[in-house]
């Protein structure tokens, strides 16, 4: 049976941990404020953004630029956006799943399959999987839009170059606090909503400078970077509510783990004091019998 | 008064740096600087590097900005770029410590270095200087 000096000691090594999951609770909810906040600062340059795109790209003919053009996939790059850091329960292993999916779906198509890794997480897995891993982004400490543009200068220049034939970007998107969902997204070769119904009459007639095709070499590879820094903005901030619901869970369980220790500390020690008295009861009948 | 007024909103991905009912922009496009009053053509321009201006009763306000793109309406500018900066939040030793060194860079050609980067870099000094001086 445990002693009470071991029961006692169990319960303090149980507190500390609280201690500790706690704050990591109240960390991750603070920065989650701040990543929501950037989010909702964010959504108006991306919206714009895309609109703008569209209506140049739905002008133009199809091959007007090599980042519209569909050419036969034989090599699909995957983005796949993870955290740099675990304690954030399923969430990395969810978008690893997710990229697993997919890759075996590919690959069952008879296309190669690489990637691209922002996140140690997901680096973490595929290098040891020894996959073909063309570029990683690890130790983000700031989601900032220099990373995302840095990302898509190699990923734009992967795609001329003909390296990969599709890109793909998996992140997860939020939700809401406790609802995170992993998400595939087209990245490359960009491709225009369809937009036949509406016809052109519903669309504001612009007059271009430069003319629209080549304005379009400028405005794609900045729409590339708007989708990813968005990718980037989205899994943050469901990394920072992952976590904050972990550690609230561990927070919890420590809890209920506190409390069954005291109580069979208690036990123990009711167990102990009766032993004790009926020692000392035994010892004084046992004077008084000689 | 009103149809004497466009709305002007510039967009950052961080912020929106400006928003608000101006009489008259400037602005610096790929081919050529270019005013807008209200009631202007759609108008689609691509944006160099450089200075812009609007005036809002009667007051001048300038802005340093970065590559980007300008879309106008009759009713409407939206000017979507990297970074905007106001007067205000310029830093007059650094843009000029930026200034010189980009122009070192571009004097000595060196070998490994990116003549396009320190180009736009200059690019970005020389319009916070000309926006701080205004």
């Amino acid at each position: 049976m445990a002693t009470l000096r071991d029961i006692k000691r169990k319960i303090s090594a149980v507190k500390k941990t609280q201690q500790i999951t706690r704050a990591m609770n109240m960390v991750a909810s603070a920065k989650l404020r701040g990543a929501q906040e950037r989010m909702r600062a964010f959504r108006p340059y991306a919206e714009k953004y895309n609109e703008v795109v569209q209506s140049v790209a739905s002008r133009v003919e199809p091959d007007a630029h090599p980042l519209l053009m569909r050419r036969e996939v034989r090599r699909v790059g995957i983005l796949l956006v993870t955290a740099d850091r675990g304690l954030c329960g399923s969430f990395n292993t969810n978008l690893i799943t997710k990229a697993e999916k997919e890759a075996d779906s590919r690959r069952e198509r008879g296309q190669e399959v690489c990637f691209y890794c922002v996140g140690r997480k997901g680096r973490d897995y595929f290098r040891r999987r020894k996959a073909d891993i063309r570029g990683t982004y690890v130790d983000n400490r700031r989601i900032t839009y220099e990373l995302a543009s840095r990302i898509a200068e190699d990923i734009v220049a992967a795609y001329l170059q003909e390296q990969v034939d599709e890109i793909l970007l998996i992140y997860s998107q939020f939700v809401n606090t406790v609802t995170q969902r992993p998400v595939i997204e087209p990245l490359l070769p960009f491709v225009p909503m369809a937009s036949e119904e509406e016809g052109a009459a519903g669309r504001v007639d612009y007059l271009y400078e430069p003319e629209p095709e080549v304005l379009l070499s400028a405005l794609l590879p900045e729409q590339v970077r708007v989708q990813i820094y968005h990718g980037l903005l989205e899994n943050n901030t469901s990394e920072q509510a992952a976590r904050m619901t972990a550690m609230d869970n561990a927070t919890k369980n420590c809890k209920e783990m506190v409390d069954q220790l005291t109580l069979l500390f208690n036990k123990a020690r009711q167990a102990a004091i009766t032993k004790e008295l009926m020692d000392i009861v035994g010892g004084a009948e046992a004077l008084k019998k000689s | 008064m009103a149809e004497n007024r466009i709305q002007l909103d510039i967009v950052t991905p961080d912020k929106v740096a400006f928003s608000g009912q101006v009489e008259e922009v400037n602005l610096s496009g790929a081919l050529g600087d270019f005013g807008v009053l209200p009631g202007h053509t759609p108008f689609l321009s691509q944006l160099r590097i450089g200075p812009m201006h609007f005036r809002q009763e009667g007051r001048v306000q300038w802005f340093a900005l970065n590559r980007g793109i300008a879309e106008v309406t009759p009713q409407k500018v939206t000017v979507l770029v990297q970074t905007a900066e106001s007067k205000e939040e310029i830093d007059v030793n650094r843009a000029e410590a930026a200034r010189k060194r980009a122009e070192e860079r571009l004097r000595e050609r060196r070998e490994g270095i990116d003549t396009a980067r320190a180009e736009a870099a200059l690019q970005r000094a020389l319009a916070r200087l000309k926006v701080v001086k205004m």
